[in-house]
Parts: C-alpha cells; sequence; structure tokens
C-alpha cells in the first residue's frame, strides 16, 4: 500500500511532507519514542498521538514511510512548518489505531 | 575492563555538536545533521541507522538529564565511533540505570513520550563497543563503537 491510497481512497488529510508515493511495508503504534526509536522499521506508518516536533527526528532517523496521528488530534502549524522542512509525511484520521491497523492490513501490510 | 578515552588515531573526519539543556525543541537536530552527514559519505543503511538510534538517545538524554553536553563523532576507515560527555548530576547506579524501563525523568518529559527507560538500552544494544563512565555531581561520559 502506497501513502497516496490512505489519502485518496480512506479520506485521511494530508498535513505536511511531499513524499506520498512511498510504499508502507510495516505499521507500528506507540507514544513512547525511545520504544519507537528501538523497535521501528524502515518505511513504516507510525500512528501516536504524540504532536511535538521530536516525533519528526524520530520519524526522519529511522526513514518511516509516514506518521499518522489518530482520532482527530489537531497538529500545530509550527510543527507542520517544521515537517514540511524536514520533508516529513504527516497524516490524519478521524480513526483509531484499531480501525487504522485493519485498513492497513486489508490493503497488503502484513 | 575498558575505560572511557578519545581513541585519535586514524580519524578521518571529526563531527562536534553542542547540546544545550531543556531544549526540547531542537532534541533531535544534531542526530539529523549526523545522520544525513553520514548518508552524504554512502554509510551503509543498517549502519546509518544504528548510528541514527545511539547519537538520537544520547542527544535526548543529555537534553533531559544534563546540564549541557557534547556529541563527538569520529568517522574511522573501519567504523564509527561516539563520544557522549556531560556535565550534570551523575549517574548513581549505572547498573540500575542500564536496566529497560527504569528512567529518573520528570514527569512533563514523559508526557512528551519521553523517560520510557530505553535509552541507555538502545544505545548499548546497537553498539559494537560500549562504555560508560559517571561521577555524581560531575557528569557522565560514554563512548559507542559501530564497526561496518
Amino acid at each position: 500500500m502506497f501513502v497516496n491510497e490512505l489519502i485518496g481512497k480512506y479520506g485521511f488529510k494530508h498535513l505536511s511532507g511531499e513524499n506520498v508515493d512511498r510504499k508502507i511495508e510495516n505499521a507500528y503504534s506507540c507514544d513512547l519514542l525511545s520504544w519507537v526509536m528501538a523497535k521501528g522499521k524502515h518505511d513504516t506508518a507510525w500512528i501516536t498521538v504524540q504532536t511535538h516536533n521530536n516525533i519528526l527526528a524520530v520519524a526522519s532517523l529511522l526513514d518511516f514511510a509516514c506518521i499518522i496521528i489518530p482520532e482527530g488530534i489537531k497538529v500545530e502549524q509550527e510543527i507542520l512548518d517544521k515537517a514540511n522542512e524536514q520533508e516529513v509525511v504527516i497524516l490524519s484520521t478521524e480513526l483509531d489505531a484499531f480501525e487504522i491497523f485493519k485498513i492497513l492490513y486489508e490493503a497488503g501490510v502484513k | 575492563m575498558n575505560t572511557y578515552m578519545k581513541n585519535e588515531s586514524n580519524v578521518a573526519m571529526k563531527l562536534h555538536y553542542d547540546i544545550s539543556k531543556d531544549d526540547f525543541s531542537r532534541a533531535g537536530e544534531a542526530s539529523s545533521k549526523i545522520k544525513n552527514m553520514l548518508r552524504q559519505l554512502a554509510i551503509e543503511a543498517n549502519i546509518l541507522r544504528r548510528i541514527a538510534i545511539a547519537t538520537y538517545e544520547a542527544e535526548i538524554n543529555l537534553v533531559i538529564h544534563s546540564l549541557g553536553g557534547t556529541i563527538d563523532v569520529y568517522i574511522k576507515p573501519d567504523c564509527i565511533e561516539i563520544y557522549v560527555e556531560d556535565v550534570g548530576p551523575g549517574i548513581e547506579n549505572i547498573e540500575l540505570a542500564m536496566t529497560k524501563g527504569f528512567s529518573t525523568a520528570t514527569a512533563v518529559a514523559r508526557e512528551m513520550g519521553f523517560g520510557a527507560g530505553m535509552g541507555l538500552p538502545n544505545m548499548e544494544k546497537v553498539s559494537d563497543e560500549f562504555i560508560i563512565e559517571s561521577t555524581i555531581g560531575v557528569g557522565t561520559q560514554i563512548k559507542m563503537v559501530v564497526t561496518y
């Protein structure tokens, strides 16, 4: 599955980052950043409720495909500006983590 | 037992970064710069990833726990050496600090998703050589080596 399918087919909001043609190979959800650093794999769609700028460092250092902010949580413009600078793709959706996982799984992320 | 000492032999390139305490807004910048620099040198992805984890966790530790410190990266023909030095409270019990899940991070840091107690264990895990020394009331020194 590609990041742009989440936007086009499933109505996820595209908040930042231009590179939405990336393929999602893995999915992960966790809000403890060191835990994510230890367990996160490349090309991951990472679901987190954290919205401060350190999620950008984690996503970019681990080369994640995108960050997905669930349950309609808002992200401040300042963070989105930084995400654009660092070329980190952030999406948001009203769905919760489980619903997002279902979409990813059914679209072939296994 | 190995003791902390910078190994100045065969250094092809040195990188140096100063890290400020409590500067959460910039935390991660130094590790991002290090990663970008090493990527330009065509360092392999797996090595790059281990360096990224090691430097990120070190940087976050300096921001959360120290009064300020430095990260030095020595790029060598066969390995990357990372030296982390801080001025700070020091670590009372290193064995306890190296235990997964143990953390002395503040409530504020924890709310931001830091303080999982995984920083030092992550650093040790990605390093081929890991040395940590600490003096109470003075500071902490860490050497990490990642071999190609």
